[in-house]
């Protein structure tokens, strides 16, 4: 057990931090909003330099071979700096489902190309009646030939607007709900019957609602229809990364929060100083620490090869960053009074940020739920 | 950073629970399980088959019967004896008056003291709270006046846990009263066998002894008693405090009520179904671990942090520790009176020689008092609004 980051990941870590620095004040990421994609494409560009977008791929499809522990290190860092570029959607859970369920020829076309910043991807899963369960899937795939022929809608696919391929969970077999009968599959973005109408998020993000109506050319990644345990997989690692994400998000509300309760004068002194707010600065650290360490924990275990022990892990993190991140957040706008409920005041970005983060991938209700039928932890 | 724990760490991890399961008698070890007195006897018993092993004193320094373990060690140490059901080596000996004496003791106090700590020949009890210094402990009364050889002790404590059993009690008095009420203050080591001391019992709400009232009346206590220097006790009772860091979230004690939550929980029906079953339980459970895990790897932080900090400097994250550790027990606590139900009403105190079954389901009788007792967790070594006040100081610099 040791939490020091090695010599690698702190040299990761000071050059994301710098990057988030130089590059990601509240200022400049306005400009990035206003951009045309609603992201910056510069921005893209210097990941790409970095190695950031093919940290976590393997050294001979262009990447650096990162551990979840890099991931973790990059996200937290996007958290601080609420960043807008879709590294989640295409590194994340695309490069995730590119790694995990796709053949070494797929791989060796589509990793390097991501890592170079050339191929952007998005995961077109969420159905309007199937909330966070994985295996409700209504949307259908058929055979035409070489390929496939995709049929459903999907929504809330994030950056679903700007990926150029997408990864979409169709049918192939099977009832709605069944574990079997789930397939994933590649189809260009831009695929005749495929319609995308892209929207922005609460957070400033981007996503998407996409039809597919005898949308042919797609091609299946691993054996069709037998698609989920990877997805849940590479789901289960997004978590975690998110939950790392959120650890950024709230440590960065708890210190501009801080930093508020130090200079904000009022009765002729800090408020800082009065105690009934010094407690709650101190609950807030605390649910952020809490956060941090779940956060952790969803890293170690996000790997895990046993799916159940890896679900528990994973379903526990995600209650604790839901639970502490509505806290960090309500409060951190609560204890800035009005400047916190202003557009122009960086502290409601976060919350809002944090408050999408606890609706990806299941809220911390579903996520209580989970584990508490799976046993819970001890 | 790798976060999973070396071979010789699980190795070291099992061999603790093999001799922790093994060792102590399983009749001491269920009492602790199901929440039953323990007598004097069990507490020094078990202590002395840790001392045995020289494991009643990880934390002292190895020349005084210390081990050299790591970090990791020590936390698997006490998470494994915790969830054993072990008792705990009397913290006042072990974590309080036996590092101090160890750290600020002269030889002559070391050689005295320190060996008859370690095997609970002597049990020592703690004489820091007053009537009128609860929180604000520095402002406490108990005057001990220099005679010659010896201190004359005038003043009262309060909260004087198991002072019943006490053979030693380790006291701050004021011993320069016109000094800053810090400043004024020694750590002297009493007898409680001297003439003048009284001690009378206070009944908790749980209606259970462990804390009471101890009265000093002109005793006399040889100088040589004294600890360190005179009027620098403030400093050894920072560092006392300071040193209880790792435990104080007892995450292994709360583990193993969980599953002893669970097991129970498992047997009792509500209708037709174990309570286990039951959605909102479970998911009123899982919130409780959810939270210990994520205590549990704070604590590990923690710990692995403690390595880089200077002795007596405790990492002040160990405040978020006792905050978060209190109210994951006292809701523990809570779940359990839940599991008992409406047999948690039944009022049965532990008797001698009582031979009727208990009423109602295994543990009922307990559950009610413990969860009362506990009340105390957030209260005690610093009340969570003390812990607060710390870290808005010490972390958050307000």
């Amino acid at each position: 057990m040791d939490f020091d980051l090695t010599d690698e990941q702190r040299l990761l870590k000071d050059s994301v931090d710098r990057l988030i620095a130089d590059r990601y004040g509240f200022e400049q990421r306005k400009k990035y909003l206003a951009e045309p994609d609603g992201w910056s494409r510069d921005a893209w560009a210097q990941y790409a330099e970095l190695g950031l977008l093919g940290l976590p791929f393997a050294e001979e499809h262009g990447g650096f071979g990162g551990s979840t522990v890099e991931t973790m290190i990059v996200m937290e860092a996007f958290g601080r700096g609420l960043i807008l570029e879709p590294y989640f959607a295409t590194v994340v859970l695309g490069g995730g489902l590119i790694r995990r369920a796709a053949s070494p020829a797929q791989q060796a076309e589509l990793l390097p190309r991501i890592a170079q910043g050339q191929v952007k991807l998005a995961f077109a899963h969420l159905e309007r009646h199937s909330r966070w369960n994985l295996a409700d899937v209504a949307a259908t795939a058929r055979q035409d030939g070489a390929t496939w022929v995709l049929d459903g809608a999907k929504g809330v696919v994030l950056h679903g607007d700007c990926a150029d391929r997408l990864l979409v969970t169709a049918r192939v077999a099977g009832a709605r709900q069944d574990r079997d009968g789930v397939g994933l599959f590649l189809i260009d973005a831009v695929a005749p019957g495929v319609t995308r109408r892209g929207y922005p998020t609460q957070d400033g993000l981007r996503a998407a609602e996409i039809e597919f109506a005898g949308a042919g050319g797609a091609v299946p990644l691993g054996e069709p229809g037998q698609a989920l345990s990877a997805i849940e997989l590479v789901v289960d690692e997004a978590i975690a990364a998110l939950c790392a994400e959120a650890v950024g998000v709230m440590a960065a509300m708890q210190e501009i929060t801080l930093d508020y309760l130090k200079t904000r004068q009022q009765f002729g002194r800090p408020i800082g100083q009065f105690q009934a707010l010094q407690h709650r600065a101190v609950d807030l650290l605390t649910a952020v620490e809490q956060a941090r360490s779940m956060a952790l924990f969803a890293t170690m275990m996000s790997g895990h090869s046993d799916p159940t022990e890896r679900r528990r892990a994973i379903s526990a993190a995600k209650v604790q960053i839901g639970r502490s991140g509505r806290h960090v957040g309500q409060e951190a706008i609560q204890l800035h009074g009005g400047i916190g409920m202003t557009m122009e005041y960086k502290v409601g970005h976060y919350f809002k940020r944090m408050t999408m983060i606890d609706q990806m991938f299941g809220d911390a209700d579903h996520h209580l739920g989970t584990l508490a039928r799976l046993g819970g932890l001890f | 950073m790798d976060l999973t724990f070396t071979q010789e760490e699980f190795a070291f991890r099992d061999e603790a629970r093999r001799f922790f399961r093994t060792e102590i008698p399983e009749r001491i070890r269920n009492k602790v399980a199901t929440g039953e007195h323990l007598s004097k006897d069990d507490i020094i018993a078990s202590q002395r088959i840790l001392n045995a092993r020289g494991w009643a004193t990880p934390n002292w320094p190895v020349e005084w019967g210390g081990q050299p373990w790591s970090p990791v060690q020590v936390y698997m140490y006490q998470d494994e004896m915790q969830q054993a059901h072990v008792p705990s080596p009397i913290g006042f000996n072990i974590t309080m008056v036996g590092p101090v004496i160890a750290e600020f003791g002269n030889d002559e106090q070391k050689r005295r003291f320190l060996p008859r700590a370690a095997n609970a020949d002597d049990f020592w009890c703690q004489g820091f709270s007053e009537p009128g210094s609860g929180s604000d402990l520095a402002s406490l009364r108990t005057r001990a006046e220099r005679r010659g050889d010896t201190y004359v002790v005038n003043g009262q404590k309060i909260w004087t846990t198991l002072a019943q059993y006490a053979d030693w009690i380790f006291c701050l008095v004021r011993t320069d009263p016109a000094a800053k009420k810090q400043e004024g203050i020694s750590f002297l080591l009493i007898d409680m066998k001297t003439p003048g001391i009284t001690v009378r019992p206070i009944v908790t709400i749980d209606g259970g002894r462990e804390v009471n009232e101890v009265f000093f009346d002109d005793v006399v206590v040889p100088a040589e008693n004294l600890v360190g220097q005179e009027n620098k006790g403030w400093d050894y009772a920072k560092f006392l405090l300071g040193n209880e860091r790792t435990g104080i979230a007892r995450v292994g004690a709360s583990k193993a009520r969980i599953a002893r939550i669970k097991q129970l929980a498992a047997l009792e029906r509500i209708g037709d179904q174990p309570l286990i079953e039951d959605a909102r339980f479970r998911e009123k459970l899982a919130e409780v671990e959810v939270e210990l895990k994520a205590l549990e790897m704070t604590q590990l932080r923690v710990v692995a942090d403690e390595r880089k900090r200077a002795k007596g400097k405790p990492n002040p994250a160990s405040s978020i520790l006792k905050l978060k550790g209190t109210v994951i027990q006292q809701r523990l606590t809570e779940l359990m009176m839940e599991v008992v139900g409406p047999y948690v009403m039944p009022y049965q105190p532990p008797e001698e020689g009582q031979n009727e079954p208990a009423i109602g389901p295994d543990c009922a009788a307990a559950a009610g008092p413990t969860y009362f007792n506990y009340r105390k967790v957030s209260i005690y070594g610093g009340s969570n609004e003390i812990q607060r006040n710390i870290i808005a100081k010490a972390i958050l610099g307000l």
